[in-house]
This record gives C-alpha cells, sequence and structure tokens, in this order.
C-alpha cells in the first residue's frame, strides 16, 4: 500500500483522527493523541496493513513553546510498506498511550522517550528511566535541558559554549 | 494445585563482569539455579549520542557514530552517511561506493570474529578466542594501511571516504581473503562442532520467529530463527543489489530453530558470505575520484528521513531531521543491540543461570550502542 | 652491595628486602579486566594473541580482591562513577590505576556536551599512569604498562618515610 492508501484506510476507519500538517513529507503521517491504542492495534492486526515491525520510537522536542512529538517509524515484512506517525503532546503534560503491549519493543522505546524527554506513556507497565540514573534531574534531551550541578556530590563541570560560526 | 517453589533468591550480575561484555547489569532472580524473572539495567555507558548530534556540524558526528558501536565502526559511518545522502540527494562516485562496501564487510567479518571469539570464552573455551583475535588483527592491519586507525576510523565522510586506497591495496586484500577462507574450517573443528560447545548452546534460549520480530530483533540473531530478513537484500542501499550473496539463516542442525547455537551458526556462515561480497568488488573496483565535490559546510534541506542499514548486529537506523543549518536538529539512532537485549527477559526465563551467559553471549550485544 | 657482591657461590643473590619486594610485585601485576568502552576492545587486543600481555608478567583477573592493577578502559560515566569506586576500594593493598584513553583521562571527545560523563576518573580514584589516545594502540598501553612497574620498582615499601 502507499502512504495514501494507508492514510485513507486510517482516515475511514478512525474519522478525524488524521491531522493534515503540510510541513510533513509524503511517507509522514500525524495523529490524534487520543485514540492511539486503538489505532495501532488496527495497524498491527488489519490483515491489509500488517505493521508487524515498530523500528524506531524517536522524540522530539520541536522548539521553545513548541509541542513534544514522539514518531514512530513502522514497516510491515509482509507488504513492504512503511509509514511514519507523529503525534504531537503538550509540552507541560506530554502523556500518549503505550504501544508497549501491542509490539513489546515499544517496551524500551518508550523509556528510552520518557527517559530523554520526559514524554509519560500511559498503560505502560514499567515506565522508569533507562539510560540516565533513577535520580537524575531533568529531561536531557529537550532544548532547555540544562545540566545538573552535581551528582551524588561529583560535580558536573560546566564548560562555556562555543560558538559555532 | 499450586506450584511448589523454593525459596527465591535475587542475584546481581555486573555492571562489572567479564561476560556481560560492557558495563550491562542484570538483575536476575533465580529458584535455586533456574532463572525466573531477569530484568537488565542499561546506562552504565550513556554518553549522549544524541545530546552531542545536535551540538556540532553534520560532519562532526561522524566520529560519534564510530564510537557508538566501536566494533563496528565502518558499519556505523556507512549507515550515517548513506543516510544523509539519501537526506541532501547525492549520488557519490562509484569508486566511493565500491570501497565502502569492501570496508563494510571487512569490518563485519571483524565483529563477528570478536563476537564468535567472546561467546567461546563465555562458554567456557579460551583458545579459540586468541585465534580469532589473531586473525582480526590482519584486518584491523588493512583498515590501518587505509585510513591510519586501528578500531575508530571515521573513514567515510558525507560524499565521499577520507582516504583513497593504500597502493597495491587489492593484493593485500586478496592475499587476506585467501589467508582467512580455511582459517573459518579451523573455527569449526576447534570450537563450532566441539561437544561441550553444542551442549552449551544447541537448544538453550529459544527465540521462535514471532517473539523475535515483536521485539524488535534484527540481524543475524533474527536469521538465527529463520526468518529471511536482511537490509541489504531487502532494501538495498548502496551497491548490495550489484553483488551476489547468500542470506544464511538457522536451520536448527543440532536442535531447535533459533537456539543459541543457530545466532551463532549464522555469524560463521556470514563471514562467508562477506568474503564473496569483497572478492566482487575487489573484481570490479572502478577508478576514480573518492570525493564527490560538495560544499564545504553541509546544509540539508529542512525534512527529516529515517533510513536502516545492515550493521553486523541487525538493523541500524538513523532519524536525522534538519532545520537547514549546518547543525543537526536532531539525531537519533536506532541500535540493533539495544532491541536485541530487550528480548534477553523473554527468552532467557527458565534457563538455568549458566545459559543466561551463553544466551546473552549469542546476541552478540555492544554496550556502547545500546547506551550511546 | 659492593662489599658482599661475589662472596658467596653463583645461585646466591644479594638484594635488599626493598629491592626483592619492588621486583616481584612490579614483575608480576595482575590486571583487572574491566571494560568499559572503546577502549576494552583494545585492552583485549593487547591481552590477546599478537601483543601478548602474559609475557611481562600480566594476567587478566575478573575480580578486584585478586589484582593489583585497574586498568579503567573507557568512558566513566556519572551512573558508573560510583561503582568504579566502590571495585577500587574493593581491591587489597597495593593497588594502582591506569587511565586508558582519553575519555578516562578527562572525558575525551565527550567533554563539552556529555552530561552524563564524568570528566576524568582521577575524580573519583587516584590515577598512577595516564595512557593517551582514543583509543591508544596496544602498544601505547604496554608503554603505559612498562611505566607502571618502572614505578612499582622504584617504591621503598619497607623504608620508614622521612616525615
Amino acid at each position: 500500500m502507499t502512504s495514501t492508501e494507508i492514510k485513507e484506510t486510517l482516515d475511514r476507519q478512525f474519522p478525524g483522527s488524521v491531522i493534515e500538517n503540510i510541513d510533513l513529507a509524503e511517507n509522514q503521517l500525524e495523529l490524534k493523541p487520543d485514540q492511539w491504542l486503538e489505532i495501532a492495534t488496527f495497524l498491527k492486526n488489519e490483515p491489509g496493513l500488517s505493521f508487524d515491525q515498530l523500528e524506531c520510537v524517536t522524540g522530539i522536542d520541536t522548539g521553545e513553546d513548541g509541542p513534544l512529538q514522539s514518531r514512530y517509524n513502522f514497516h510491515s515484512m509482509e507488504h513492504r510498506h512503511k509509514i511514519e506517525v507523529v503525534i504531537s503532546l503538550d509540552r507541560n503534560n506530554p502523556k500518549v498511550a503505550s504501544i508497549e503491549q501491542v509490539w513489546r519493543v515499544g517496551d524500551w522505546f518508550e523509556r528510552e522517550t520518557y527517559d530523554m524527554f520526559g514524554i509519560i506513556y500511559e498503560g505502560h507497565r514499567d515506565l522508569r528511566r533507562i539510560l540516565c540514573p533513577e535520580d537524575w534531574e531533568g529531561w536531557p534531551l529537550r532544548k532547555d535541558y540544562e545540566a545538573q550541578e552535581t551528582y551524588h556530590g561529583i560535580v558536573v563541570p560546566k564548560i562555556k559554549e562555543e560558538e559555532w560560526e | 494445585m499450586g506450584v511448589v517453589q523454593g525459596d527465591q533468591m535475587v542475584l546481581n550480575i555486573g555492571p562489572q563482569h567479564p561476560s556481560t561484555h560492557g558495563v550491562l547489569r542484570l538483575q536476575v532472580r533465580t529458584d535455586g539455579e533456574i532463572v525466573s524473572e531477569i530484568k537488565p539495567y542499561i546506562g552504565y555507558l550513556h554518553r549522549c549520542f544524541e545530546k552531542h548530534s545536535e551540538n556540532v556540524t553534520y560532519e562532526q558526528v561522524i566520529p560519534f557514530t564510530d564510537r557508538c558501536d566501536y566494533v563496528a565502526s565502518m558499519n556505523n559511518n556507512f549507515g550515517y552517511v548513506v543516510t544523509m545522502e539519501e537526506l541532501m540527494e547525492i549520488k557519490v562516485p562509484d569508486r566511493v561506493e565500491y570501497i565502502r562496501v569492501i570496508m563494510a564487510e571487512l569490518n563485519r567479518i571483524a565483529s563477528h570474529l570478536l563476537a564468535l571469539g567472546t561467546y567461546g570464552l563465555d562458554v567456557g573455551a579460551f583458545t579459540p578466542f586468541l585465534y580469532m583475535f589473531r586473525d582480526r588483527e590482519r584486518i584491523l592491519d588493512i583498515f590501518e594501511l587505509t585510513c591510519g586507525a586501528r578500531l575508530l576510523y571515521n573513514y567515510m565522510w558525507v560524499g565521499g571516504v577520507s582516504h583513497d586506497l593504500p597502493k597495491d591495496f587489492e593484493r593485500i586484500c586478496i592475499g587476506f581473503l585467501d589467508y582467512f577462507e580455511p582459517k573459518i574450517k579451523e573455527y569449526n573443528d576447534l570450537l563450532t562442532h566441539n561437544k561441550i560447545f553444542l551442549e552449551r548452546t544447541a537448544d538453550v534460549g529459544v527465540l521462535p520467529p514471532d517473539v523475535a520480530i515483536n521485539f524488535g530483533v534484527s540481524g543475524p540473531n533474527l536469521r538465527g530463527s529463520g526468518v529471511n530478513w536482511d537490509v541489504r537484500k531487502d532494501e538495498p542501499y548502496s551497491i548490495y543489489d550489484r553483488f551476489e550473496f547468500e542470506i544464511p539463516l538457522g536451520e536448527g542442525e543440532f536442535g531447535t530453530v533459533g537456539d543459541s547455537f543457530d545466532r551463532y551458526w549464522v555469524r560463521v556462515c556470514e563471514m562467508k558470505e562477506s568474503i564473496k561480497i569483497i572478492r566482487q568488488a575487489i573484481k570490479d573496483l572502478p577508478d576514480g575520484d573518492v570525493f564527490q565535490t560538495i560544499p564545504k559546510k553541509i546544509r540539508p534541506p529542512k525534512g527529516s528521513i529515517y533510513r536502516r542499514t545492515e550493521s553486523p548486529r541487525g538493523d541500524l537506523g538513523y532519524y536525522i531531521i534538519s532545520d537547514g543549518s549546518p547543525i543537526p536538529y536532531r539525531v537519533k539512532m536506532r541500535s540493533p543491540a539495544f532491541t536485541a537485549l530487550s528480548s534477553l527477559g523473554e527468552i532467557a526465563q527458565g534457563w538455568m543461570l549458566s545459559d543466561v551467559i551463553a544466551i546473552l553471549g549469542s546476541l552478540d550485544i555492544v554496550l556502547g550502542e545500546i547506551d550511546r | 652491595m659492593g662489599v658482599l657482591e661475589h662472596k658467596f657461590q653463583d645461585n646466591v643473590v644479594v638484594a635488599s628486602m626493598d629491592k626483592l619486594i619492588g621486583w616481584a610485585r612490579s614483575t608480576s601485576p595482575w590486571f583487572f579486566q574491566f571494560g568499559l568502552a572503546c577502549c576494552a576492545i583494545e585492552m583485549m587486543a593487547t591481552a590477546a594473541s599478537r601483543h601478548d600481555l602474559m609475557r611481562i608478567g600480566m594476567i587478566p583477573r575478573s575480580s578486584p580482591r585478586q589484582a593489583d592493577v585497574m586498568i579503567v578502559a573507557g568512558t566513566v560515566t556519572m551512573k558508573m562513577a560510583l561503582r568504579v569506586k566502590k571495585l577500587y576500594e574493593q581491591m587489597a593493598d597495593p593497588k594502582y590505576v591506569i587511565s586508558m584513553g582519553s575519555c578516562a583521562t578527562s572525558g575525551g571527545p565527550y567533554w563539552q556536551h556529555g552530561y552524563h560523563v564524568l570528566k576524568g576518573v582521577d575524580i573519583v580514584v587516584p590515577v598512577d599512569v595516564y595512557v593517551p589516545g582514543c583509543p591508544p594502540r596496544p602498544e601505547a598501553l604496554i608503554e603505559g604498562l612498562l611505566k607502571l612497574q618502572e614505578k612499582i620498582q622504584a617504591e621503598r615499601p619497607l623504608t620508614r618515610k622521612s616525615v
């Protein structure tokens, strides 16, 4: 299936869930966060789509007051088609349904995105920090992140930002 | 009727442990010797790759990709530059493509040699490790001749490679392949068909294909489960569609399909296939430039791209977002070992503690890539 | 020892206890197999076939209790730093630390934006020898180990230190 056909299928099944966004590329589609779990289950189980591989989950901070995004790359080994799903979330309350039980690989991917961006995946059975220590402060990959001063008595030295010309 | 349970014990393996392949910590809940639950803790080598990428220029990201998967740096460079070139829509000279394929496949052999050698160590065979390191050193010599570094090469650049091949490279490389090819039989005699090795690996830690796909396991681990999936064949990048090679699959020769032995065996067979590819590439190696003229400061057009390539550990993906400036907006690396390790809790359940080490070794993880 | 030289039969050696202990310690510094990152691969290569560390008396041990030298091979992160300290404390005296590679020495390529990287292992444990390089070649590591042997040899464990 081409990306347009996938988009149409989703729009038919879940009316109003696909958001038109001209900034996105052809193989990307933006969804509302509300029905995400149902849509994800549909993406996997619908025979015509059967996206059995969740390739990657990426978190993105779109800038100062912009939303956080959670992006998912899907691939179907059976039909050899791909799609990328973009879900925008409110910066101050980034919550989206977890798809960890649909694709088990989502477990660690979501934990990583939570660790780096603070996006809360609701329904995740074990949402803890994965790379940083449990008692780490802040969300490192957000654009406004500032590293903490000390960690367990070890000083984190601040090095002045050099300007790239 | 309830199951009779002994007293459960929580055991901590790592982060410093000789068979965790780096700084991995496993929290194992055991019932006697039987593992009932296993929880990997990672992040002891989290070096902020993605944060660095957002602060340096596109070219400067390449040395950091080296350090992510330090056992197969060439393949990591390769994945990044292929993704960048796709984003920028540039075509590199043919010679560059051939050089890249030769280097990537040589590094695949080196990486598999390390994986197999340390796997031998994990299950108690010390000698194969020395044999495989002996041959791995020869590959490193070839790399050293080409780009001056032994381990972290920074060899592939966007639009080309950093140095042309040295004089006489073809002869040296063919010489190595002629030397190396019979050695695979030696490894088989030494390790593969060893009774103890078979007892330790065959039928241990079976990873069924559907579970493997669900957990995003890729590369030799997925092929060990009998799934015919190789990015080089199925989504060809660079010039892999010009070569003839087979995809070795796990067949359950000594046990069940998808056991630790199959994952090991796929790696052994892949080395033979890599030799085939290198021979073909050297035969057709064209003359020409090794660098496509591109502006000194790379400014890709606005947009995002996700591209995956086949590293020795599986699907290595890069997600790059460009905002039109010389500094990437976001670079995300989808690491194959990360997903492979996440499946450990599933496949190691119910096995003996010593088998957990055998299963972990067969997954061939590199912590640098998992933690990034 | 001028007076005592050649006074005895051929198989008698005269030395001070200090020198003897220094000799024994310096020629068999068992090292702690403690790979953290990229440098660990080079450390393995140093211990394996071609470079063969055992010829200078170095045997890899996987327990800190049995080791004399800790080779910190690779990037030390914040999460790992506390463990490194603990492992160092578990080693029996006399103990030595080699910082292998620029990451362990100063944070290496990660010195600027690595929020989670410890900028030098000497913040948590005392270091005897620094080996530069990213990663150091096996020859460089061997050089560092020989330097450490010199250092151990020069120690006078029994001589009371003047205050």
